[in-house]
């Protein structure tokens, strides 16, 4: 009798994937299937609904790995157009107990495949009975982005992570780019971001130190960039996991950063007699 | 000059605005009943408002063929669920779902904008906000749809609740009563039809609460 493996099937295979081939029964191993619109101008298409939808974007996030593991940062405003839909978006997506990614583009493309590279990761470790490496669940993303490469996606993340062979840091995007490194920032406010961060960043820095400079750079990008603001969160991933280490009001940080002069009660200004 | 085509144009705007308010033990719902295009009003007397299980509803704005479509979608996978699992969709379970179906329809979008409200697994009142293409958040009230840039600096105004990414934690239910919270609700869709054109006529509020799903409506301006 052949192994009964219907009951590990989603639902999902009832739309979209009815009829494929399964790969070893698991059908969420194979790319979710999506219907397209039937046009002569594809792109054309694309540019139009994305004008229309204005799906949420815009942010600042960064991430470094330093002596004693990697800080991941990132603000949590989401805007459409110049309307800002969220003061409160998670931009910080835990895909595992030791792995972040962070959010920055089209906020659905990111939820969405973040979300998707968790199950994978699981998948992964049901199927090799341990958990998956940084480089592996970075491939993994770095892969289905590019097969989608040229149809709109918007995703800039990093994939940050504690595995067997230490801290793990790589940048993926909806260009099919994938890059391994220490310091990243990304996101609109990134520019600003950066320019904190690498003044201050240090490889021997204490974990308080570390994400104080992350927490400042995030600051100094919501204060300059306008498609960034809210609250700016970090985190940190050691050998034991990612923890969330604070979540902060920028505008208080503003003015814990700089805090404004008591002077003594003035004359108001004098009105200019006509 | 080349030859204009006639090209099929696949969406249409329809206009109106919803508004979703989680409390304590309860949560609000209201959406205004005019459905328009262009100019024109089709109808004073629509409902934007669907019941996905006993205890979640959603509503949405946007394109409204769409919006019947997206919740025939949502309606047939919760009857799937209901036959595979012999019980309702949570909340929380039914906001992913939307998004996941919002999602899947990336490269051709559901011109909607939806919000859903309902309970979450400790009892107390939540609401879930959209973009069009899925993206979510769990909020403690949202407004979506043509009034929607009028009415949430209001709510942000009188509902303005501390942030759920600040650490340490500040708790994030608006402390209105539910009468409150209706009044708010209705000063609001007041204060937007005197300025938007796609809302007016009449005001629908849903209230869900420990005894059940409770229906309201309220005039409002028709020009």
């Amino acid at each position: 009798m052949k192994f009964d493996t219907s009951g590990l099937e989603s639902t999902a295979s009832v739309f979209g994937t009815a009829g494929r081939e399964l790969v070893d029964g698991f059908a969420a191993a194979a790319p979710p299937a999506f219907e397209l619109p039937v046009t002569k101008d594809f792109d054309g298409f694309q540019k139009e609904a994305v004008q229309m939808v204005k799906p949420a974007k815009g942010t600042t996030t960064l991430a470094f790995i330093f002596k004693e593991g990697v800080i991941v940062a990132a603000d949590s405003r989401a805007s459409m157009g110049g309307y800002i839909s969220s003061q409160s978006v998670k931009k910080i997506i835990e895909i595992n107990p030791y792995m972040l990614g962070t959010m920055a583009g089209g906020a659905a493309d990111c939820q969405f495949w973040h979300r998707n590279l968790g199950i994978k990761c699981r998948l992964h470790e049901l199927a090799n009975k341990r958990r998956i490496s940084v480089t592996g669940a970075s491939k993994l993303l770095a892969n289905i982005l590019f097969s989608y490469r040229g149809m709109g996606l918007s995703v800039g993340t990093m994939i940050a992570g504690w595995d067997e062979t230490g801290p793990g840091l790589y940048y993926v995007d909806s260009e099919g780019g994938r890059l391994k490194g220490t310091r990243f920032s990304v996101g609109s406010g990134s520019p600003y971001a950066y320019g904190v961060l690498d003044s201050g960043y240090r490889f021997d820095m204490s974990i308080e130190e570390a994400a104080e400079l992350g927490r400042r750079a995030i600051y100094h990008a919501t204060f300059r960039d306008g498609a960034s603001g809210g609250v700016a969160s970090v985190y940190y991933v050691g050998a034991n996991g990612w923890t969330k280490l604070s979540g902060d009001d920028v505008s208080e940080l503003h003015y814990k950063y700089y805090p404004t002069v008591p002077t003594e009660a003035s004359e108001p200004d004098q009105m200019v007699e006509a | 000059m080349s030859k204009q085509q006639a090209r099929f144009e696949p969406y249409d705007f329809n206009g109106g605005t919803c508004v979703a308010i989680a409390g304590a033990d309860y949560c609000v719902v209201a959406a205004d009943t005019r459905m328009s295009t262009g100019y024109n009003i089709l109808t004073r007397d629509y409902s934007k408002i669907y019941k996905l299980a006993d205890k979640c509803l959603m509503a949405s704005s946007g394109f409204q063929a769409d919006v019947r479509a997206l919740q025939k979608v949502l309606g047939a996978k919760h009857l799937i669920y209901q036959h595979q699992h012999n019980k309702q969709m949570s909340c929380p379970a039914m906001a992913r779902l939307l998004s996941n179906t919002l999602y899947y329809k990336r490269f051709f979008p559901y011109y909607t904008f939806n919000v859903l409200v309902g309970f979450d697994e400790e009892g107390k009142g939540c609401v879930y906000t959209y973009d069009a293409v899925g993206s979510y958040e769990k909020v403690g009230y949202s407004a979506q749809g043509s009034g929607a840039k009028l009415i949430m600096p209001v709510l942000d105004n009188q509902l303005k609740s501390p942030s759920p990414l600040l650490l340490p934690a500040l708790d994030a239910v608006t402390p209105l009563t539910e009468a409150e919270a209706i009044d708010v609700v209705k000063d609001v869709f007041a204060s937007a039809t005197e300025r938007d054109i796609y809302t007016g006529d009449k005001l629908e509020i849903v209230i869900v609460n420990a005894d059940g799903i409770r229906r309201e409506y309220a005039e409002l301006r028709k020009d």
